[in-house]
């Protein structure tokens, strides 16, 4: 039986780790019981500013506590947290000031909240700002890992969480896992299947039907969509010659976009998204709502094969 | 301590540097950093803890200007304390410049937020007052917003915040002077009782003529030492004050003055044969 867990807990369990560093600031916006940042908050009140339902203001407060030297995380569903964009781009990454914003629920996984709380552009917007660090873990130890290695940089970042489990991948493997390092899961020559966050996994489970189907593909959690690992684009664009995006986000502007854009600059090799059609969400569970909106592993398989179709 | 006549007489240099500053990029906004000035040379010349040598000395007091247009005002009160020299100011809105067109950390000496958006300058200072607290740090924050700003909701969402979380070493000076970038306030958006809504919201509240130089230094001691809660010390203003066709005239928020008026308005600020 797959152990499973939720994103979302790494990022609680980080924030305790963290907390040995008195800079260690945690920000919350009335949804620490959700975000994870319960734990920080009853282990170190003192600590701990609540910001109450008002992402606005809790983004600039870190502005002012990252100006004055100390680590900010502040954490928010993440679709509130695009409430505050232009805080995040004007007081955050315009001055460059290392706030680091967690946007927990996103994507259509999020599940039976229903469209509102279904983010899938966040990957997107916050991609656009320069100095911004855009992550989306795939499991809860990489988002453990990936937000302890936060506190030691000196750019602000946003890193989207998952609230449902999702398969429990790197226990054991917790040195493999280094911000802007892509990770190579399985190692195939037909397709490489290039992931993030809760696609991952039916990446996995899409290499998995394809073998038997006597097709090998490689799998990567591209857990980092900003800075993109490009040399492990070139490398599989050599060794696969075809490539798919698997992401819970609007195909435009999110993972498959920062491929497509890398690939136009860069050694060409047919890519395939697989992603949100550019439409909203439902109420539904996360494995409803992956069928629905066409991105489960079957998807993915399939436009492995689209992919492989497409070689010169 | 700087007298009254001293600060005047600063103000007044100051007025000339805006001038010359939005004449010379033939842009800008003078309007309201006429309006500010005199509660900027108070607040540098007799309250804020600052160190021109040392600019990111960490204890300093902060210094938020939130209506980031105003800047020539900013500028000009960094030249007269040394932060940076006269010959900076001519670089004001020019490729390259440290004196760019809204206030900006990341370029010039002093400048402790970089803005230009408003309504963020209020939630940057509660950061700056949250982090002065857990250092256990006696500094303070003193944030400037301009009226208009206030019709921005996210001020709003700070308000409620540093009352909440007590932060008595946070202070704002608000530059009231009913003018904002199309029109006058009141055709705007009405405001209505603005010092009962800072006491609603559990601000400490004092009201003063902004060009009162005296009223301005004793409104300057109210925030400094009135550390029960934030403080608010709103300063009745008037826009494009010293400069008579500027005064209280809309079409100077964001304009600036041609020759002729140029001539006009140095020979106002007594700089005869400037």
């Amino acid at each position: 039986m797959t152990k499973m867990a939720a994103t979302r807990d790494g990022y609680g369990e980080a924030l305790l780790e963290l907390a040995n560093n008195p800079k260690v600031v945690v920000l919350e916006a009335d949804l620490g019981k959700s975000t994870k940042s319960l734990h920080f908050r009853k282990a170190h009140p003192e600590r701990t500013v609540s910001c109450g339902i008002g992402e606005q203001n809790m983004l600039l407060i870190g502005a002012g506590l990252a100006a004055s030297g100390y680590i900010p995380f502040a954490s928010t569903f993440a679709i509130f947290t695009e409430r505050a964009f232009e805080q995040m781009r004007n007081g955050v990454a315009r001055p460059n000031l290392a706030v680091h914003v967690c946007g927990s629920h996103g994507g259509t996984h999020t599940g039976t909240d229903g469209s509102s709380a279904q983010s899938i552009e966040d990957l997107a917007i916050y991609r656009t700002l320069p100095n911004v660090i855009v992550m989306n873990p795939s499991d809860v130890v990489s988002t453990k890992q990936l937000t302890i290695q936060l506190a030691d940089k000196a750019s602000p970042s946003y890193m989207r969480t998952a609230r449902n489990k999702t398969p429990v991948l790197y226990e054991g493997r917790e040195n493999e896992i280094e911000i802007g390092k892509g990770i190579v899961l399985k190692e195939g020559s037909d397709v490489a299947i290039i992931a993030c966050g809760v696609m991952v996994s039916e990446a996995l489970k899409a290499a998995e039907s394809l073998q038997a189907e006597g097709i090998q593909a490689s799998v990567v959690d591209m857990h980092t969509l900003k800075p993109l690992d490009g040399p492990l684009i070139d490398n599989l664009v050599l060794t696969c010659g075809a490539l798919v995006t698997a992401e819970d986000h609007n195909v435009i502007g999110g993972l498959g976009g920062a491929v497509a854009e890398h690939l136009t600059a860069n050694t060409y090799a047919p890519l395939e998204r697989v992603g949100v059609k550019d439409r909203f969400g439902e109420s539904g569970q996360s494995d409803e709502m992956l069928e629905v909106m066409e991105i489960s592993a079957p998807f993915i398989a399939a436009a492995a094969k689209r992919a492989i179709a497409r070689k010169a | 301590m700087t007298s009254p006549d001293e600060l005047r007489e600063l103000a007044r240099r100051c007025r000339v540097h805006i001038v010359n500053m939005v004449h010379r990029a033939q842009a800008g906004h003078p309007g309201g950093s006429l309006s500010e000035i005199d509660l900027l040379v108070a607040l540098y010349k007799t309250t804020l803890r600052v160190r021109p040598s040392d600019p990111r000395w960490e204890d300093r007091d902060r210094f938020i200007l939130s209506k980031g247009h105003a800047s020539p005002g900013m500028y000009a009160i960094l030249a007269e304390m040394g932060f940076i020299s006269e010959e900076d100011l001519t670089s004001y809105r020019v490729l390259g410049g440290i004196c760019q067109g809204h206030v900006d950390m990341k370029w010039c000496p002093g400048v402790d937020f970089s803005a230009g958006s408003l309504g963020m300058g209020l939630s940057f200072g509660l950061g700056a007052a949250i982090a002065g607290r857990l250092e256990e740090s006696e500094r303070q924050v003193y944030v400037m917003l301009g009226d208009g700003e206030l019709q921005e909701g996210s001020v709003w969402e700070a308000a409620m915040a540093a009352a909440h979380h007590e932060l008595g070493n946070l202070n704002v000076i608000l530059d009231r002077n009913r003018i904002q970038n199309d029109d006058f306030c009141e055709a705007q958006m009405r405001m209505f009782d603005i010092p009962a809504k800072w006491k609603a919201f559990g601000w400490n509240v004092k009201e003063i003529d902004g060009h009162n130089m005296e009223e301005i230094v004793d409104g300057m001691q109210f925030l400094s030492t009135t550390n029960s809660g934030p403080s608010i010390l709103i300063a009745h203003t008037v826009k494009g004050h010293g400069v008579s066709f500027m005064a209280d005239n809309p079409a100077f928020h964001g304009a600036a003055p041609n020759d002729e008026q140029y001539a006009l308005a140095m020979q106002e600020l007594g700089e005869v044969g400037a």
